[in-house]
């Protein structure tokens, strides 16, 4: 089980939680385990996240490995200029 | 990826200020932009664009422009594709108008004739009738209970209840209790400030050369990212991506203003409607009415402070208006603005807001620079009421390894502190300033990216290499590619060709935004090098009847690793291309992937600016950008990005505006008076490279292209501030403005 | 249409061109040298400079049919053959180009510069390119190449 951050705006699709348990080995197992168990957050997900795990921001990619012990934090996607 | 092997000494070519291999032809004339090639029976365009901030569109009659000699075919929304969602539906309705004109310059129709002058003329025939509707530019009063509504049922679940419908995405991010921690502080700062839009303003405009065949079609573009226009056009137009193959021509600035599409939709549909190609350029005006500047904002900021220089909280709220469309940056603002601190308490949000404005774009680091400006002036405003040095203040707050980043994970290894204490020992920090003089200074934080990248490395059968890649060249990435690949091949940079290749011609390439290209292309070259290297040395080892895993490659030789592999004279890199085809066959590296571990990059900026207080004229008298790249590649286009994004900061900190009259009409819409620095405005930028490796790249390497414009806004608003004696919280801090500030002080 | 003889970078050429067409527009779309470029078309930007007689110009402000009996100075000019001008081989190795749109109309400028001031101070170097405008350096670079080559060039003659 992996332990998700969630910003603090995310509250309101996630029951008031801001963390969230969700039993998941890389980062597109960890957004599918979020929107089964929360499916009001399923519209911010698709609307595109970024996710840091372990301090290292995956802007978009889903098979980037997390571990159990990760911490793992969602955030709005990252665009640049 | 991690790399375990980050290679941190011992370059022979990276490092080096090479020259860059499309210089001769950019000094000679020779060099392509968009507007510099033409075709056979080529047909020129020109847009018909709204003169009204806010209409709806009841009838376009084309007649007369149809009939008009020369004229060959018109188009309007009629002719785009239907059953668009989402952000293809975005993209197309601000390509091409549907019900309503959204913004003063908004295209609604388009024309194409056998001479520019003949499009012109004809553009000029096009009726419209337009019934207006009241419209709102600013992003404050955009979101008041008076507001026109600009486009109903935007607006998604994230919007709090009870907000106009021009609010349409919310943010809310942040850790701890904010007022247990503004509680604990001394001294608690609360201040709004607003920025008004700017716009990148690279030379070029937009300029497209469109050709349509059955079902398919050529499209020749200045865009940073030609995969991206493919994409969007063929959706806009209704054609398998595959089958639109997009070249990008060498690029006249971009800054993240050429990451959308403007034009080339338009240049596509009057292409296949008269099956001719046909060329499109923009105006200076279509350019600043109709591409995308930046955001407007308006900001409120609370901040606590011990006596000691704690900063105990810290909360912002953030509201950003990115033209009729949703897509304001305002998470990237929250997200940037506390990301230099160490806070236990913090709290940020923002609100995306339409406006009766043109779509924004990025800006180098988008939303970033406006929340420097806010958070960094009230620190300073801090420091200056308690008596604290502003650069130890920062030190002693900084965010580093270990700690927790206001958007919430824990930072990786970072630079900030380095580049904090640079500025420390900087002659510039200690040298003394004259009367009527101001120091300033900010720190800065921006993301950088990795993205999809596909690069292909092909050896000629003389032992060189031609690099093919596919984000185009918008900061001297050329050359910083042929390094890298030189270095991993061993052979010298001037035996690698690099080349921007079109969309036909290699895998899916993201666009060159982000600061990614050193980074990602870089990473993927190094790889695909690497790929190179080891057939190459497969070839060695099959020629000396050995195993592959005995064979080492060393500045550009094959050589037995060691004395029990065999003793073999080493193979230079030529004589094992010369018999390729005979020995496997042609030798390719080839890497694609969307690299995760893009380094973000925080800096410090220092500078001095002198006020006269009689014009409210602000010069800046010296300046120094410091800066965490990680590993410079090529030295010289380092220190050229952050003396870039240090003057786009200049230019928007000082003078810099869209201004927009009663009516909702943009007023200076042209370089007259939309007032870019010039040569004259500045002194010269000193830059100082730091290094702080980012594990995600072989070589180190963080992305140096945006971080460069988020200090200056803050550092140029502390420096003006300290000069003229007091607190500027509008942008720019034109004249007129400094002047109304000077006399509220004095008048009260 | 009227028909233009004109002197461009030494060549005698002529073109047709329609009354209301810029000098700009002639040389680019007319005679293919696309060196000049548009940044503006309203001389703020300095991207379509050449020179006129030896007078520095915005050729967005000029008609094509000013060019009758003129001589042109373009940058596709300022090279001998494969022979670099100084100041362009200075821009390369001071790296004072990023994108290079804004680079012809400042060589153009800039020649005209050291033509006529050989030995020009940091600040007359940094009012006599007011004209250009250029947003990717911040100008730097520029002018540490155009001061470097000015005092090249006084200790060659």
């Amino acid at each position: 089980m992996v332990e998700v951050n969630l910003w603090s705006g995310l509250r309101a699709f996630a029951d008031g939680k801001d963390v969230v348990e969700v039993d998941a080995k890389n980062v597109g197992e960890v957004l599918r385990g979020l929107v089964e168990l929360h499916p009001g957050l399923e519209d911010v997900i698709e609307a595109g996240v970024s996710v840091a795990v372990d301090g290292k921001v995956i802007a978009s990619g889903l098979m980037e490995e997390v571990m159990p012990d990760s911490e793992v934090y969602l955030m709005q996607q990252l665009k640049g200029g | 990826m991690a790399f375990d092997e980050v290679k941190t000494v011992d370059f022979k070519v990276v490092g080096q200020r090479v020259k860059r291999p499309d210089g001769m032809d950019k000094v000679t004339g020779k060099a392509k932009f968009g507007a510099d090639v033409v075709a056979p029976g080529m047909l020129h365009a020109a847009i018909v664009r709204s003169p009204h901030a806010h209409a709806r569109i009841v009838k376009i009659d084309t007649s007369k422009a149809e009939a008009l000699k020369g004229v060959k075919g018109v188009v309007t929304r009629a002719d785009f594709a239907e059953g668009l969602s989402g952000g293809n539906l975005d993209v197309l309705e601000n390509v091409m108008a549907g019900e309503k004109a959204l913004y003063d310059g908004h295209a609604v129709a388009a024309v194409a004739a056998i001479s520019p002058l003949i499009a012109r003329d004809a553009m000029k025939l096009v009726e419209v009738e337009y019934e207006i509707l009241p419209h709102v530019t600013d992003v404050d009063k955009a979101m008041g209970a008076d507001a026109p509504v600009i486009r109903a049922g935007t607006a998604d679940k994230t919007v709090p209840e009870g907000m106009h419908a021009n609010v349409v995405r919310y943010h809310e991010s942040g850790h701890g209790d904010v007022d247990a921690g503004f509680a604990e502080a001394d001294l608690v700062i609360e201040d709004s400030f607003k920025t008004e839009a700017t716009h990148q303003g690279y030379i070029e405009p937009h300029a497209c050369l469109a050709s349509m065949g059955e079902g398919n079609g050529d499209l020749w573009c200045c865009t940073q990212g030609h995969w991206n226009v493919q994409k969007l056009c063929a959706a806009m137009l209704g054609l398998e991506q595959s089958q639109l193959r997009v070249t990008a021509s060498e690029i006249g600035g971009g800054f993240g203003g050429k990451t959308a599409v403007f034009i080339e939709p338009v240049a596509l549909a009057l292409s296949r409607k008269t099956n001719r190609p046909v060329k499109l350029v923009m105006s200076r005006s279509e350019v600043f009415r109709a591409t995308g500047p930046t955001s407007s904002t308006s900001m409120d900021i609370k901040i606590g402070m011990k006596k000691d220089g704690t900063i105990t909280a810290g909360q912002g709220t953030f509201r950003l208006q990115g033209g009729a469309f949703p897509g304001a940056p305002m998470e990237f603002t929250a997200m940037c603005a506390f990301a230099p601190y160490n806070l236990k308490h913090v709290k940020q949000m923002g609100f995306d807001v339409l406006a009766n404005r043109p779509k924004q774009a990025a800006y180098r680091a988008p939303g970033s620079p406006m929340a420097a400006f806010a958070v960094e002036s009230v620190i300073d405003e801090l420091c200056k009421q308690l008596g604290l040095d502003p650069l130890e203040v920062r030190l002693k707050n900084a965010s580093a390894q270990g700690t927790k980043a206001s958007f919430g994970p824990t930072w990786d290894r970072i630079g900030l502190v380095e580049t904090l204490e640079a500025a420390k020992a900087h002659p510039h920090y200690s040298a003394p300033t004259k009367a009527g003089q101001g120091r300033g200074i900010s720190c800065g934080f921006w993301f950088n990216h990795g993205g999809e990248t596909s690069v292909t490395l092909a050896l000629s059968e003389d032992g060189t290499a031609q690099l093919s890649v596919g984000t185009p060249d918008i900061g001297g990435s050329r050359a910083s590619m042929a390094q890298m690949a030189a270095e991993e091949l061993g052979i010298p940079y001037e035996n690698v060709r690099t080349t921007i290749a079109d969309t036909a011609t290699l895998g899916y390439n993201e666009v060159s935004h982000g600061s990614r290209v050193t980074y990602a292309s870089g990473l993927a070259t190094i790889k695909a090098a690497r790929n190179a290297v080891k057939i190459l040395c497969g070839r060695a080892a099959a020629k000396w009847g050995i195993d592959e895993d005995a064979v080492v490659w060393e500045d550009g030789f094959a050589k037995p690793s060691g004395p029990n592999a065999g003793e073999f004279d080493p193979i230079p890199i030529d004589k094992l291309t010369q018999s390729m085809g005979r020995t496997g066959g042609p030798i390719v590296g080839h890497f694609e992937a969307t690299p995760e571990g893009a380094g973000v990059s925080f800096a410090t900026h220092i500078v001095d600016a002198e006020v006269d207080k009689e014009t409210g004229q602000t010069k800046i008298v010296r300046y120094t950008v410091i800066q965490d790249a990680g590993k410079a590649i090529n030295p010289a286009y380092v220190e050229g990005q952050f003396q870039g994004g240090a003057v786009q900061g200049i230019g928007w900190a000082l003078n810099e505006e869209y201004i927009y009259g009663e009516d909702g009409r943009l007023q200076n819409d042209l370089f007259l008076d939309y007032r870019i620095p010039v040569a004259s405005d500045l002194p010269m930028i000193d830059t100082v490279i730091v290094e702080v490796p980012n594990p995600g790249h072989p070589y180190g390497v963080r992305g140096v292209g945006e971080t460069s414009i988020c200090p200056p806004l803050a550092a140029i608003a502390n420096a003006v501030s300290a000069a003229a004696g007091v607190r500027l919280k509008e942008l720019p801090m034109s004249p007129p403005r400094i002047l109304a500030a000077l006399d509220k002080q004095a008048n009260g | 249409m009227i028909h233009v003889n004109t002197k461009v970078n030494g060549d005698e050429v002529e073109f047709l061109c329609d009354p209301r067409e810029t000098l700009l527009d002639a040389l680019r779309d007319q005679l293919g040298l696309t060196g000049a470029k548009e940044g503006c078309g309203t001389g703020d930007c300095g991207a379509c400079s050449v020179t006129m007689d030896g007078r520095l110009v915005c050729s967005c402000l000029v008609l094509g049919a000013e060019a009758e009996g003129k001589e042109i100075g373009t940058v596709e000019g300022i090279a001998n053959g494969e022979k670099l001008h100084p100041l362009q081989e200075k821009f390369i190795e001071h790296a004072a180009l990023q994108c290079g749109i804004c680079t012809p109309g400042i060589l153009v400028a800039t020649k005209s510069l050291l033509e006529k001031h050989p030995d020009p101070t940091e600040t007359q170097v940094r009012y006599w390119l007011a004209g250009n405008l250029c947003r990717c350096t911040g100008y730097d670079k520029i002018i540490r190449a155009v001061m470097e080559t000015a005092a090249d060039l006084r200790k060659a003659s």
